[in-house]
């Protein structure tokens, strides 16, 4: 059921990709989003695919399992294209009673297509690769220069990182719990808006139950532990930058060069 | 009204690199009125198994049929199989979420549509099979003990009149007074109703006393099926797959090495005593 939702999860297989340092994933992504808002012309997605396609590649996650997290997301992209399909002024194309369709309209609706399955397959790469927890500690590295504006980075990031650490137990507990409410006659699926709505109460009650007891848990645990933020704490396997991640920079410095220059000049 | 599990396969994440084939060809058939212990070791496919039994999971090739009706087939009822087969999964405790005891267990027979009046006869009788108090019926279940709660929570199934009662690990995390008093009124409750009970355990000690059959599961498969005393007969096995056999055919085994010619197939502490004081008596 609910365990068919991939989108961002972490794929577990051995790959270049997931070996590479997450700080060097987390800023290719960044630069890759960016890049997709530089480029205009058709050269520049071209170029911008093969960048994707080649990551995807090297990552070894089989590209099926990829589209499969993407199902929940195909329903925004679908009303972005209608909107802009329909409803931007310009030279008409085909018109049908009132529906008008433009040229600037599909042009606007193709780009605005590509851009958001770009941007969502862009980032899931990253999240498929990297830990949770690696990608926060790429985060709070990242993020340190800010201590100078005093914000508490070390407690941002691990509140972040037990965020979604919790996000896999309580898709599972959800599961367990729809599952002994199934068993004694519950109903998710038929009947109206408020019926839904009603059959989540015995979901979310023990739901919510259950998250505050493993929040609770979790801070003894960590007070039993001694457990205070920020200053002093050192890491067990600090970041350090290998070989592939300086070659991987360069690529990413190179694929950014390229877009912006086709972005000023195409 | 029986359970034939037929060329039962279930794979886990099939589409990913952690496929786990959790249930390898698992051929069963559970006969009405049969009180069963399915035993194995952690994430042996025990659990996996019995949410095979009401539907949940569907096998990924094989067939389930609950009284020759194949439970997959495009027209079955399945909310009617799940009163039919009550499963009580583990901790189920953290299921609750009613204001009271009482309405909580009411939620399984409001599902099945009864009346109210039949709804509440059925809660009434279910709290008192699991032998709760009346004073807890009005208290919020959050407030009661965990032992009290897991009460409820089975009585909530219960309630379901179900003809299969299936409890898996209903004795985890409890203290041993509050395990030995969960599985005598299972026992107690089998042995009025006569309903067919499935008690998923990894601990031989708790159903070696009540179970008339078992069924030992390791690494998704049926590794032993059979009454108690042809089961313990493999205690090395066992001990193989991390498991045990109860801890009197270890005495009777040393008794009988050391010369003491008794029995070796007892299954329970009364048992053992009966037979030492026969040797003991006879040698006299």
């Amino acid at each position: 059921m609910l365990r068919d939702i991939t989108l961002g999860q972490y794929y577990q297989t051995d790959s270049v990709i997931h070996k590479l340092d997450p700080r060097v994933k987390l800023i290719a992504t960044i630069c890759f989003i960016i890049s997709l808002f530089i480029v205009k012309s058709w050269i520049g997605y071209a170029i911008a695919a093969v960048f994707l396609a080649v990551s995807i590649k090297l990552s070894k996650v089989p590209f099926k399992y990829m589209i499969k997290g993407m199902k929940a997301i195909v329903f925004i992209l679908l009303i972005t294209v209608v909107f802009n399909l329909f409803l931007t002024p310009g030279e008409v194309l085909v018109s049908v009673w009132k529906i008008r369709i433009t040229k600037e309209g599909l042009q606007t609706a193709v780009t605005m297509a590509v851009r958001l399955s770009f941007l969502i397959v862009g980032s899931s790469i990253m999240t498929l690769t990297t830990t949770p927890n690696s990608l926060t500690d790429a985060m709070e590295k990242l993020m340190k220069p800010l201590k100078v504006f005093k914000v508490p980075v070390h407690e941002v990031a691990m509140m972040m990182s037990i965020a979604l650490r919790f996000i896999p137990i309580l898709l599972e507990e959800t599961d367990k719990i729809m599952k002994a409410q199934i068993a004694r006659g519950a109903d998710f699926e038929s009947g109206n808006l408020i019926k839904k709505a009603k059959a989540m109460v015995p979901l979310l009650v023990p739901l919510f139950i259950s998250a505050f007891r493993r929040a609770n848990d979790l801070a003894m645990a960590m007070e039993a532990r001694c457990y205070r933020g920020g200053e002093h704490r050192t890491k067990m396997k600090p970041l350090k930058y290998a070989g592939r991640d300086r070659i991987a920079y360069g690529v990413l410095a190179a694929y950014f060069a390229v877009c912006i220059v086709i972005g000023i000049y195409l | 009204m029986s359970i034939i599990l037929d060329h039962v396969n279930y794979i886990y994440g099939s589409d990913t690199s952690l496929a786990v084939h959790a249930l390898k060809d698992i051929n069963l058939v559970i006969p009405d009125g049969q009180f069963i212990g399915l035993i194995g070791h952690t994430g042996s496919g025990k659990s996996t198994l019995v949410q095979h039994l009401n539907g949940l999971i569907k096998p990924s090739n094989g067939n389930i049929y609950f009284n020759g009706e194949d439970i997959h087939a495009q027209d079955y009822n399945k909310k009617k199989l799940r009163s039919k087969v009550g499963l009580v999964f583990q901790y189920p405790e953290h299921q609750l979420f009613e204001i009271d005891v009482f309405s909580d267990v009411c939620f399984g027979p409001k599902n099945l549509g009864l009346s109210r009046q039949e709804t509440e006869l059925r809660a009434y009788a279910a709290l008192k099979q699991v032998g709760l108090e009346d004073d807890y019926f009005y208290q919020s279940p959050f407030d009661l003990s965990g032992g009290q709660k897991r009460r409820v929570a089975i009585a909530g199934v219960l309630a379901m009149k179900p003809e299969i009662l299936v409890l898996d690990e209903p004795t985890a995390g409890l203290d041993p007074k509050g395990r030995d008093e969960i599985l005598d009124q299972i026992a107690k409750l089998k042995e009025e109703t006569g309903i067919t009970v499935i008690l998923v355990s990894h601990s031989m000690e708790d159903v070696a006393k009540y179970v008339e059959r078992i069924i030992v599961m390791n690494q998704g498969a049926v590794m032993l099926d059979d009454i108690p005393r042809e089961v313990f007969k493999h205690y090395k096995e066992l001990e193989e797959v991390g498991l045990a056999a109860p801890q009197v055919t270890y005495i009777m085994q040393a008794l009988s090495k050391k010369g003491m010619p008794v029995r070796t197939d007892v299954t329970t502490i009364a048992e053992a005593k009966d037979e030492i004081l026969r040797v003991l008596g006879s040698g006299r």
